[in-house]
């Protein structure tokens, strides 16, 4: 599928000597501010023969994206960066300059980032985009850039190239755009491809199919340094993994053998982090920061407990957008699903199936075209917004930008005051200010203790606190009118591996707490698999498939479901 | 200068590392630039100046000496003397109270009424907010002195028409700011996660939606007052404004017109105050804008 070298311009002399490898890099330090702030990156080693693929993971804030940019000179301005060795194909790129890089970047080592929208430029089509670097790497006429471009992004699977070299990067989908942002990279045949998070924003069967393509391009003899903060998706293709954290590499080795034997505790915390295949109920991040034993929490008792009225019960939701120029866009299509009482009911679906749609019917923030939403056994969608108010403290939100659904103005003090004395908590007849002040204090207190976080947070903005801890306000704030059912709208799409663990672990502590019924809506089916009790699948605006969780993942009927399942990332 | 200054400060990591903090300082737990520093202390001088104009200033604004006319600056005169032998430096100080106070106060008119009409447009639905948007495109189609030359020509001039003239001709800018700004902040995250919560609509315009809207007037009115002072003071050069002998900068700086080939600090000194208030007033605006940012 990918022709072979065959361009002797772009061929250095050192591809045809094994021994040396693609890069080496020997006690790489970057450091950024002042000099008494630690490093980000201290003391980092590592080589890459031609045609291996070596996955570096952490979490963020380990150091593995600077270490990624100093392979390519693009560590910015303000950064301090020394090694004993740094070199590519056995020529040292110890403080070449900005010029020096620019020849480099592109004809001996191609970049790929996580973004593919930000990273094109929206104006130009992705022909000349990704001609650019033949443009300025090599004397090619413009019949023959073309052509070769062509020749490129066929071979990083866009087949009738001829499409989609026109188009601009708004126009192509997720997938394609990553394609075109790979074939950018590899439009010179770099021996070296660096790629930072290059499936982070991909749908589980894009991301398959750029994993695949990179798989290709490393069989075809180009090293690959491969950054990600998961360590399922790198076990597909890496070769060698080495684990950051805190700016070094605590361990090293061969995929396999870091896999199955981790030595070092953060890998095992990461490992451990990883949520597909782990049963429901098991904690996925430990308590104390050590690597968690697996502990089966004592299992729910769902459905029987409670009799026969659904904690939601959705019937024939229609939800259609009319788009710019009168098309019509059937987002939801005749979707029915029943939570039960006291269980979890994950949606899982790629983007652009309707899974977001639904929660916001469910919410009853939009109006259904055609359908009902039932809360409780009562109606709830068919209600005036003025008479579902004072029902709306029995359903809490988790939000996926969390960040965004918090008032920029407030603190976190201010955030759960707010949500405490709100609707459904009213204030007890003869109920003063200062008393009303003293039980949004003590419950304050009640709600942090139980989402984990210390007082010592209250005065901040949520834009000073880190992911996780902002996930944990979300939640908290969700829990303080007390609710029945909490509607979970990818609630850790944003967060590391370790963190997600943790904040799952947190929403299946407080669930059991509460006895809560929960909607959640992920795109992933690990994290799906691990929290759910039942699961709807969701392709193009319909449920497609829906049973109890291990029935789904173990034996799943439709051939949709099948294609996602097989597309997932396990530790291999 | 002044600008990479900014700049460089407010991208946060300067290039060169230490050495790149040229113009930063930091006092006690607050980091300013030096620009920031000194536009403080430029409005501390003027703030005094209008209230307290005695301070810095002992002698009578008004006061004739035919005698010292058309001198130069001097130690007796730091900014020299006009045509009837008044102080240029104690005119100048003076004035400063009547500038400022037109310039606030038509800012401040400027605000409330394109906050009124931006609000009313961004809440009471699509038939209003056509409306409010078609006047408002009207009122664009005239240059803003234009609109305020018309209000002063309707009304007579003076100092009470200028500072409203102003204001108006201002505020159908900081609508259309106000009106976007109002929505943006409607259809945020945050206002949904409001209705989630069960809030009524009322509390939610009172407590997220219009205090949101409403705070980024703070950083827009301290950038007006500098154009709204450089704007009455056009007013009054041209005599529409305050009316000489009264020492308000524009009216000097009209004065001094006559005579600027000979006497060139009777409008050099007025006209460096001018300059001096509009640019202080934008490096405060643009300080309150960086730090709300990042709070």
């Amino acid at each position: 599928m990918i022709p072979p070298r065959t361009d002797p311009a772009t061929t250095s002399a050192a591809r045809s000597d094994p021994a040396l490898p693609a890069l080496r890099v020997r006690n790489l330090r970057v450091a950024f501010g002042d000099p008494d702030t630690p490093p980000a990156v201290d003391g980092v080693s590592f080589d890459v023969a031609p045609g291996e693929c070596l996955a570096i993971v952490g979490e963020s804030g380990s150091g593995k994206s600077v270490t990624a940019r100093s392979l390519l000179g693009l560590t910015g301005p303000g950064a301090r960066l020394s090694a004993d060795d740094l070199s590519l194909a056995g020529e040292s790129v110890l403080g070449l300059s900005e010029a020096a890089w620019r020849r480099r970047r592109g004809r001996d080592v191609g970049l790929v980032l996580q973004d593919a929208l930000a990273s094109l430029d929206p104006l130009r089509p992705i022909v000349r985009e990704i001609g650019d670097s033949l443009r300025l790497h090599t004397r090619q006429s413009g019949t023959e850039r073309t052509a070769r471009v062509l020749e490129i992004l066929e071979s990083v699977g866009l087949p009738d190239a001829h499409r989609y070299a026109g188009r601009r990067s708004g126009e192509l989908s997720g997938g394609q755009r990553q394609r075109a942002l790979i074939a950018a990279a590899l439009a010179l045949d770099p021996p070296l491809l660096v790629a930072d998070e290059p499936t982070t924003a991909l749908d589980v069967t894009v991301q398959a199919q750029v994993l695949r393509l990179l798989e290709q391009v490393r069989d075809r003899g180009t090293a690959i340094v491969l950054i990600s903060h998961d360590l399922a998706v790198v076990s597909r293709i890496a070769d060698r993994i080495a684990v950051m954290h805190d700016g070094r590499i605590v361990e090293t080795g061969p995929a396999a053998q870091v896999l199955q034997n981790p030595r070092h505790a953060e890998t095992r915390r990461m490992l451990a982090a990883v949520p597909v295949d782990k049963p429901r109920g098991s904690r996925l991040a430990p308590a104390d920061g050590t690597a968690p034993a697996t502990i089966v929490l004592s299992a729910r008792t769902p459905t029987d407990a409670h009799p026969a009225v659904p904690a939601l019960e959705a019937t024939g939701l229609v939800k259609t957008f009319t788009g710019p120029h009168g098309t019509r866009h059937r987002a939801v299509h005749d979707v029915s699903f029943r939570l039960e009482q006291g269980s979890t009911l994950g949606i899982v679906g790629e983007s652009g199936s309707g899974k977001t749609t639904t929660a916001r019917l469910v919410l009853a923030l939009t109006a259904a075209d055609a359908g009902e939403v039932r809360l409780l056994g009562q109606p709830w969608s068919s209600l005036a917004e003025a008479g579902r108010r004072e029902r709306r403290p029995l359903i809490g939100a988790v939000y996926q930008d969390v960040l965004a659904s918090f008032d920029p103005r407030l603190s976190v003090r201010e955030i759960l005051g707010h949500a405490i004395t709100g609707p459904g908590t009213p204030a007890a007849p003869g109920e003063g200010r200062g008393a009303r002040r003293a039980r949004q204090a003590s419950r304050t207190r009640v709600l942090l203790d139980e989402v984990g976080l210390v007082p010592g947070i209250l005065d901040k903005r949520p834009t000073d606190l880190s992911g996780g801890q902002r996930q944990r306000v979300g939640i908290a704030r969700a829990l303080a009118s007390r609710p029945r059912i909490l509607i979970c709208d990818e609630p850790v799409s944003a967060l590391d591996v370790s963190v997600q663990a943790q904040v799952l672990d947190l929403l299946d502590e407080v669930q059991r707490e509460h006895d809560l019924s929960v909607l959640f809506i992920s795109h992933d089916l690990g994290v799906i698999q691990h929290v759910s009790d039942r699961v709807a699948v969701m392709h193009e605006g319909r449920v497609v498939e829906t049973g109890p969780a291990e029935q789904v993942f173990a034996a799943p009927r439709n051939a949709y479901t099948q294609a996602l399942l097989g597309a997932v990332p396990r530790l291999q | 200068m002044s600008e990479l200054e900014i700049q460089a400060s407010a991208t946060g990591r300067s290039p060169g590392g230490p050495s790149g903090r040229v113009g930063r300082l930091r006092i006690g737990r607050l980091r300013v630039t030096v620009v920031e520093l000194a536009a403080v202390l430029v409005a501390l001088l003027l703030l005094t100046a209008a209230v307290a104009p005695r301070l810095l200033a002992p002698g009578d604004p008004l006061a004739i000496d035919p005698l010292a006319a058309f001198g130069a600056p001097s130690w007796a005169h730091w900014f020299g003397t006009d045509e009837s032998g008044r102080d240029i430096y104690t005119r100048v100080i003076d004035g400063a109270g009547d500038s400022l106070l037109i310039g606030l106060t038509a800012t401040v008119i400027g605000l409330v009424l394109g906050a009124v009409l931006g609000t009313v447009a961004g809440t009471l639905g699509a038939a209003v907010d056509f409306t409010v948007n078609r006047f408002l495109e009207v009122l664009f189609a005239f240059p803003g002195l234009l609109l305020a030359l018309l209000f002063i020509l309707v009304f007579g001039p003076g100092p009470g028409s200028a500072i409203v003239a102003v204001g108006l001709s201002t505020a159908p800018g900081y609508a259309r700011i106000i009106r976007a700004q109002l929505l943006r902040v409607r259809s945020a995250a945050f206002v949904e996660a409001a209705t989630v919560q069960g809030l009524g609509r009322r509390r939610i315009l009172t407590r997220h939606i219009l205090p949101n809207t409403l705070a980024p007037l703070l950083v827009l009115g301290t950038l007006g007052v500098g154009q709204a002072i450089v704007w009455a003071a056009a007013l009054s050069y041209l005599g529409l404004g305050a009316q000489p002998p009264a020492a308000e900068w524009g009216a000097m700086l009209s004065a001094g017109r006559t005579y600027i080939t000979s006497s060139w600090w009777m409008s050099f000194f007025p006209g460096l105050f001018i300059v001096l208030t509009a640019v202080c007033a934008t490096a405060l605006g643009r300080a309150i804008e960086k730090r709300m940012r990042h709070a």
